[in-house]
């Protein structure tokens, strides 16, 4: 195929020297709704070499996929728009080009895979039709060529069983092989540029491991470039060339990913490097965040966008936005101050703190478990309810017999990925469901089957907070009801007025304004309601919390402000967490102890340093391996194995040790017994046969 | 899906069950005794004496135990028996099936008019959406919505009559006999009814279609480089069918026995018609074999849409 062939006559002598394959030049993108514009790209420029992958950065709004779609010119129509700039591909601008010129350059010169897997296929079409239909509108391909060639594709994306899965639809795939099944749908052209916009947010870490290398793979194999979307550091430094750190629709710096991670040039690049919590570096008192908000893009304010929340900020960043300029040979950034950075670094800009504190060690009360877990079994049964025939009833065994202890003033970090029960875990110890067995000692009192009076109690004591703050907050209701509710139904507090005073005081202790109160849900953003649900759990004032993924739906630079909250507040009221999430550097930060689990099942248990430091299960290695470090230079030197396959599903579990399916040290021995949990070394659990 | 289809024939069962039983004796419990309203009805009441009634009570079957009449009634209606109308005497299933051909031939012209109407139109409506093609189109369906059918009937009847002097014939004739008749009388009525069927289910269409195209395969098609017609052909449309056929479904068993009014205007003899006669001469065994048979129609129906849901949702099949 060659694409010169079809280049209209005055472009076509530049396209041929131009050593770069895409150059977006001041891209300006507009959304008007109802509300006003909203100003989603204002000058965005970067280029991509043939064969490179170019990391696009930022937090949720920033703009970075935004202007990924104006590239495919798919912006959502009649709202979105491209107002100013230029996209050069091969030498054309795509701008310019009429609809029928662009629909050719879709899914054949330029593929994009995107972040949901699970809603991008459609439901109703085989696997096969939607890899071939691309092959049959660009290539003209027979049907029989292009089902030959849709094989080989599965094949190449590691499929196993690619005839027989071609003619399946997409319900009956996983999520990490619907991506396989996206990345076999970009790649079927053999296109010269794959966007993909966050392509592994939605999946597990070990399958995130899978999915990146198989794109890096085919990517440096086949010579396609690769713009990556996303606002996980660890993976641009694992797999990006080059990378663009976005803020609030304009480019804040630009440059070698090694580069930009070794020596920041702008101190928000500095700022969410800090403020992500890392698995290869001790663990400071508490992290260092980014303060506020970012700015409202339908009425941003003039100069930096950044300088409001910007410790190093001068009268000259509000005065004008700083442009995007050469700091150093290949390095730009869009600060004022941005050669004295280069100079005397963050530190010397007053951006973070010398020395960081060393952590406070927090007063844990070891005589006597606050909660006692013992062979805790939650099973749920599928399929019930009306059948006409039989045998179709069968069991999820959630949380199959795990036992731990919490102590009071500690926090219990309880990790694995998803379907592996960490969610039911922590709803059977607040009762949500009922335990099939096994029991729950909480204060010396068996809980497991409390009533009455005594569960109502025990509900008071044991509260949560949940995942999203989206939709775990009723909207007909104002933070100030919200959280006034627990308080009125168990009548901790007198009348209306002694209500409010104590909603104020919570607002106050969860970094909210007391006037916040008269305001709805949807008024506040993801971290204010994250907070308002922390308020709400306080209003009780409980002695253990259960937090199900309290940060996992926020922004990185929001996500460090709510960890430290949480320690304030953990410090202040001698409260005891469980920490339920999936974030392993996360968990890292605020547990004391850590528990990873798998299908039901508890793999290891032990303190949080010793279970970073020597992993004794070869899953919790596993899984520590498929985290990629927010730092090239780490990355590039790191051994890690990739884990293959799935995660068994739950209704069919592999018989014998849970695991052995994907353990890189399974023999034949683990697939008769279950291993039980055993203290390998003082204080350290595991459940396996070969440590 | 052979398992699927016995699965859902097999619950059919119990729901048509609990239907007989619902029917049969909540009518027990309506106020008015049949053989008064009848005998009273007819003779003024004046010279009727108590025994002719309990004679006729016993004639009918009255006088048993409400148990033993079920029974008898159920056993009938399994083998195709509903009795005889409490008012007119006839078999049952005779008075309907007279009628039966009439009201389904209008259902099912009324239910190809809205589908032929609805499918264009909404999915038109929903790509050009806020263009003018858009407002016209919303305002035949918003007017569709407005408009009674039996007004819409009156004014067919009056325009054909002023226009061409002429009226459709009064008297209903076969399919098969004399098509041209046949529909010179039915086109009318399945007109003034299929204009509100397929503005119900062009809205529906438009609203769904719409919901459709905002969805992340609808992206994935584009970015593919697929043709905008064939984005909406072929991956936008068969997704966007799921709740349509639902509605359109649902009207259409509706429309057997539900006519009452229009039937009126056009002068028709159908279910709808003979429904209401039934309920105020209190024809008991009348009206338990219409209720059973629109909710057979339900039924059935519903099953014909699970089956329409699994031929174009594969998750639905394969579950």
């Amino acid at each position: 195929m060659d694409q010169l062939t079809a280049l209209g006559g005055a472009q076509a002598p530049a396209a041929s020297h131009s050593p770069w394959l895409l150059e977006v030049e001041d891209l300006h993108v507009h959304f008007v709704t109802t509300r006003g514009v909203v100003r989603a790209v204002e000058g965005i420029s970067y280029k991509v070499k043939p064969g490179e992958t170019v990391a696009l950065v930022g937090e949720s709004g920033c703009g970075k996929s935004v202007s990924s779609l104006a590239i495919m010119r798919l912006l959502a129509k009649p709202a979105g728009r491209v107002v100013a700039g230029r996209i050069l591909f091969q030498g054309r601008n795509l701008l310019e080009l009429s609809e029928d010129e662009m629909r050719e350059i879709r899914g054949r010169d330029i593929a994009m895979i995107f972040q949901e897997p699970m809603t991008s296929l459609n439901p109703v079409l085989t696997i096969g039709f939607q890899i071939m239909e691309p092959l049959l509108i660009h290539l003209g391909m027979t049907e029989e060529q292009a089902r030959a060639r849709a094989m080989d594709l599965l094949k190449m994306v590691g499929m196993p069983d690619p005839e027989r899965r071609l003619d399946q639809y997409p319900h009956q795939f996983s999520g990490g092989m619907r991506q396989r099944v996206m990345i076999a749908i970009a790649l079927s052209c053999n296109p010269r540029l794959i966007i993909a916009d966050e392509p592994t947010t939605a999946l597990d870490v070990t399958i995130q491991a899978q999915i990146l290398k198989l794109m890096k793979d085919l990517s440096r194999d086949l010579g396609i470039a690769l713009v990556m979307i996303t606002h996980n550091l660890g993976i641009v430094a694992r797999y990006a060339d080059r990378v663009n750190v976005m803020y609030a629709a304009r480019l804040a710096e630009q440059g070698a990913a090694a580069a930009v991670f070794a020596k920041p040039l702008h101190p928000y690049t500095a700022g969410l490097l800090r403020s992500v919590p890392r698995l290869d570096q001790p663990r400071g008192a508490r992290l260092e965040t980014i303060e506020g908000l970012p700015p409202n893009l339908l009425d941003p304010q003039p100069g930096c966008r950044f300088a409001p929340r910007c410790p190093a900020q001068r009268d000259a960043c509000v005065a004008a936005p700083p442009p995007l300029a050469e700091v150093e040979p290949h390095r730009y950034s869009a600060c004022v101050r941005a050669k004295e950075m280069a100079r005397v670094g963050p530190t010397g800009l007053g951006l973070q703190s010398a020395n960081p504190q060393p952590p406070v060690p927090k007063r844990l009360d070891k005589a006597r478990p606050l909660m006692k877990v013992d062979d805790l079994k939650t099973y749920f049964e599928v399929g019930a309810g009306f059948q006409v025939f039989k045998n179709t009833r069968s069991e999820v065994r959630a949380v199959d017999g795990i036992s731990f202890e919490v102590f009071r003033g500690e926090t219990v970090g309880l990790v694995g990925e998803s379907g592996c029960g960490k969610t039911t875990v922590g709803r059977t110890l607040l009762r949500l469901e009922e335990a099939t067995g096994g029991e729950m000692v909480f204060e010396g009192a068996n809980v497991t089957r409390a009533g009455g009076q005594q569960l109502k109690d025990y509900r008071r004591k044991i509260q949560v907070i949940f995942q999203d703050p989206y939709s775990s907050l009723n909207p007909r209701m104002t933070v100030g009801e919200i959280i006034a509710e627990p308080m009125r139904v168990y009548r901790l507090v007198p009348d209306a007025k002694a209500a409010r005073d104590r909603v104020a005081e919570l607002l106050t202790q969860v970094g909210l304004f007391e006037y916040m109160a008269e305001r709805y849900p949807h008024e506040l953003s993801g971290g204010q309601r994250q907070r308002v649900g922390i308020a709400r759990a306080l209003a009780m004032e409980p002695s253990f919390i259960v937090c199900d993924e309290p940060v996992s739906a926020l922004d990185v630079s929001i996500q460090a402000q709510i960890i430290n909250l949480l320690e304030a507040l953990q410090e202040k009221y001698r409260l005891t967490f469980l920490f339920i999430a999936h974030d392993l550097a996360v968990v890292r930060h605020i547990s004391n102890r850590v528990i990873v689990m798998y299908l039901g099942r508890v793999m290891e248990i032990a303190d949080r340093d010793t279970l970073y430091a020597e992993p004794l299960h070869p899953y919790t290695r596993a899984l520590l391996d498929a985290v990629p470090i927010p730092d090239p230079a780490l990355e590039a030197k790191r051994e890690y194995r990739v884990l293959g396959g799935e995660v068994p599903s739950p209704l069919n579990p592999p018989r014998g040790c849970v695991f052995h399916t994907r353990c890189p040290l399974a023999g034949d021995e683990c697939k008769m017994a279950i291993p039980g949990l055993r203290e390998v070394r003082p204080r350290h659990f595991a459940a396996c046969i070969k440590i | 899906m052979l398992r699927f289809i016995l699965h859902r024939t097999l619950l059919m069962v119990p729901t048509l069950l609990g239907v007989a039983v619902l029917v049969f004796f909540m009518l027990r419990l309506m106020p008015g005794d049949p053989v008064a309203t009848m005998l009273l009805g007819d003779a003024g009441g004046a010279n009727i004496s108590k025994e002719i009634i309990e004679a006729e009570r016993a004639r009918l079957g009255l006088d048993q135990p409400l148990y033993v009449q079920f029974f008898k009634w159920f056993w009938g209606a399994l083998q195709g028996d509903f009795g005889f109308s409490m008012w007119t005497g006839q078999p049952v299933s005779y008075e309907i099936a007279i009628r039966l051909e009439l009201s389904l031939q209008v259902a099912v012209m009324a239910t190809m008019l809205a589908v032929l109407l609805a499918l264009p139109l909404g999915t038109l409506s929903a790509i050009f959406k806020d263009t003018w093609i858009d407002q016209v189109i919303r305002m035949f369906s918003i007017a569709g919505l407005a408009v009674p059918s039996f007004w819409l009937g009156m004014i067919i009847i009056l325009l054909l009559l002023s226009v061409f002097s002429w009226i459709p014939p009064l008297t209903f004739t076969s399919f098969v006999e004399d098509p041209w008749e046949n529909l010179s009388q039915l086109i009318w009525p399945a007109l003034a009814v299929g204009y509100r069927y397929s503005a119900v289910s062009t809205r529906m269409m438009r609203s769904s279609i719409l919901e459709v195209l905002q969805e992340d395969y609808i992206r994935t098609a584009r970015a593919k480089g697929v043709r905008e017609r064939l984005v909406v052909a072929r991956h936008a449309m068969r997704n966007a069918l799921l709740p349509v056929v639902t509605v359109i479904g649902l009207e259409f068993a509706f429309l057997i026995g539900g006519l009452v009014v229009t039937e009126q205007v056009f002068n028709l003899n159908g279910i709808g018609k003979l429904f209401v006669q039934a309920v105020a001469r209190s024809d008991f065994t009348m009206i338990q074999a219409l209720v059973l048979l629109v909710s057979v129609f339900f039924v059935l129906i519903n099953f014909v849409i699970d089956m329409l849901y699994a031929f174009l949702d594969p998750r639905i099949r394969y579950h």
